[in-house]
């Protein structure tokens, strides 16, 4: 690993994006909609919001993340750029901490934004700490960029990254307690949600919502979903092939 | 530094390359001269990309001998030392010609230390190539041979000793096409850079120092041109390109791999 190198990484990752500025104003305010949205569609009911709200937070750059990671992991993929810069004096760890970073970066502002809109705009009511909420958004979208990332490396077109999003995602929105508690659930999906990672970020979350300081389980939701960001990006990492067939 | 024995930039004996149960090489033997511009000729398929591959370390699979600049191919010492360009021009679409150079530059010498370093080659090779006045483009609105020139570019950076190129004067005009040749041969000359450059033009293969002739997996001769000329009693390499691949069909009889036998070949035959 080289920091100079992960640097350059991050910076040109970035530089590449700025040449695309749809993508970015689409990433900032997407989740600013749906949370307007959903603020007003849940008019008469600010309680519901509250919950699902907080969740959302959580969700978000998730979603974002993968979409932009395995999309832009793919293109490295074929355009033949991974084989130059792996053929390069380039660690494989640079490559990875280099988008890690970069993406990082756009989910932070993502974020903040969100995060300020819900709570000052909307009138999000949380009882913690907005920085534990940032917090929890940040570990989400470092497991949505390593999930994108070790995906991408079983898509072969753009085509198929993206219908991997319903297949890697939906269920784990599904199941994650977004729409009912996961302990109501029928026991065999309430096992299923236990052990995927999107449930303990929305867990997470709504410990936030719930309480003024860190409880014990925000700290395991927290040490999980970040255990499996990493876990999945060493994974990822074992995907990217100096030598390929 | 160099063994005198040892003038080989790249030496292969045996080489093998099976890619999913087809033998794309089989059992090469090829020496590529140091400071020389080597042809890499054969028609489309012929496995020129698959050893280019082999040679810069990035094909999976390869049997036999195969030592690049001292070391065996692939070796992670070699990465820094070796400038590889695929046949389609593999740059950021998304960033500018120079940012393209600057990232790749950053990637080979990083560090702050190496900015003034890293800002003179970026110069270089944008003057190497004859893009100087595109710097501030984005490479995906290139043309397809300013694009493969931004993709030579950065093969340039870091100056190789070994310079691996796959088909890259593909769709150039004449005049470019004869640019580029005289920089190889500049690159040769000047910084003693070894050049293996493949084409599946023949009349390409006038302009390099040394030959390697393939054919469907297999190396058929590797001389110089002129010896080639000679030793096939024809006016160009083409003609004794043609004239090696009657040879060895009457050679191999009518039993070669993947084909089937005409009608009036002598089968040996399955019981």
């Amino acid at each position: 690993m080289s920091t100079a190198r992960t640097l350059a990484t991050a910076a040109r990752v970035l530089r590449q994006l700025r040449h695309d500025p749809r993508s970015i104003a689409l990433m900032l305010l997407v989740p600013c909609v749906m949370l307007f949205l959903l603020r007003y569609v849940f008019d008469a009911d600010p309680a519901t919001f509250d919950g699902i709200g907080a969740s959302l937070l959580g969700i978000f750059p998730l979603i974002t993340m993968f979409l932009v990671t395995s999309i832009a992991t793919l293109r490295e993929r074929t355009s033949g750029t991974l084989e130059r810069l792996l053929a390069m004096p380039l660690g494989k760890g640079d490559l990875i901490a280099g988008y890690a970073l970069a993406f990082g970066l756009v989910a932070t502002v993502q974020s903040v934004l969100a995060t300020a809109l819900a709570l000052w705009g909307l009138g999000l009511d949380v009882v913690g700490s907005p920085w534990l909420l940032l917090l929890v958004a940040l570990l989400d979208a470092l497991l949505g960029t390593a999930l994108g990332l070790f995906v991408s490396a079983f898509a072969s077109s753009e085509f198929q990254a993206v219908q991997f999003m319903p297949a890697v995602i939906f269920p784990q929105l599904l199941l994650c307690g977004l729409f009912a508690p996961r302990d109501t659930m029928q026991p065999v999906l309430e096992a299923v949600s236990n052990v995927l990672p999107m449930s303990y970020a929305v867990d997470a979350m709504n410990e936030v919502r719930a309480y003024a300081d860190p409880t014990g389980d925000f700290v395991r939701d927290v040490l999980v979903v970040g255990g499996c960001a990493v876990l999945v990006l060493v994974l990822g990492a074992a995907t990217l092939r100096r030598r390929t067939a | 530094m160099m063994n005198k024995s040892d003038a080989a930039a790249v030496r292969a004996r045996g080489l093998t390359v099976v890619r999913g149960g087809r033998t794309v090489l089989r059992d090469l033997d090829f020496s590529v001269h140091t400071g020389r511009v080597t042809g890499l000729l054969g028609p489309s398929g012929c496995g020129k990309s698959t050893l280019m591959r082999s040679v810069v370390g990035t094909q999976a699979r390869v049997e036999g001998t195969l030592r690049v600049l001292g070391r065996p191919a692939g070796d992670s010492a070699l990465r820094s030392r070796i400038g590889y360009v695929t046949q389609a021009p593999s740059v950021y679409d998304d960033l500018t010609v120079r940012q393209n150079l600057d990232y790749f530059a950053a990637v080979l010498t990083p560090g702050r230390a190496a900015r003034e370093e890293r800002r003179e080659a970026v110069a270089r090779v944008l003057d190497d190539v004859a893009l100087t006045s595109h710097t501030d483009v984005l490479a995906g609105r290139l043309s397809g041979g300013q694009r493969s020139r931004v993709s030579l570019a950065v093969a340039l950076l870091g100056t190789p000793e070994l310079l691996v190129l796959d088909e890259p004067t593909v769709g150039l005009d004449p005049v470019l096409r004869r640019d580029l040749w005289d920089l190889f041969h500049r690159l040769a000359a000047e910084r003693g850079t070894t050049l293996l450059v493949s084409s599946h033009v023949m009349d390409e293969a006038e302009r390099c120092h040394h030959l390697i002739l393939m054919r469907e997996g297999g190396v058929l001769a590797e001389d110089t041109p002129e010896e080639l000329r000679r030793s096939t009693g024809s006016e160009t390499v083409e003609a004794a390109f043609l004239h090696l691949v009657d040879a060895a069909d009457a050679r191999e009889g009518t039993t070669r791999d993947g084909l089937p036998a005409p009608a009036d070949a002598p089968r040996k035959d399955t019981r």
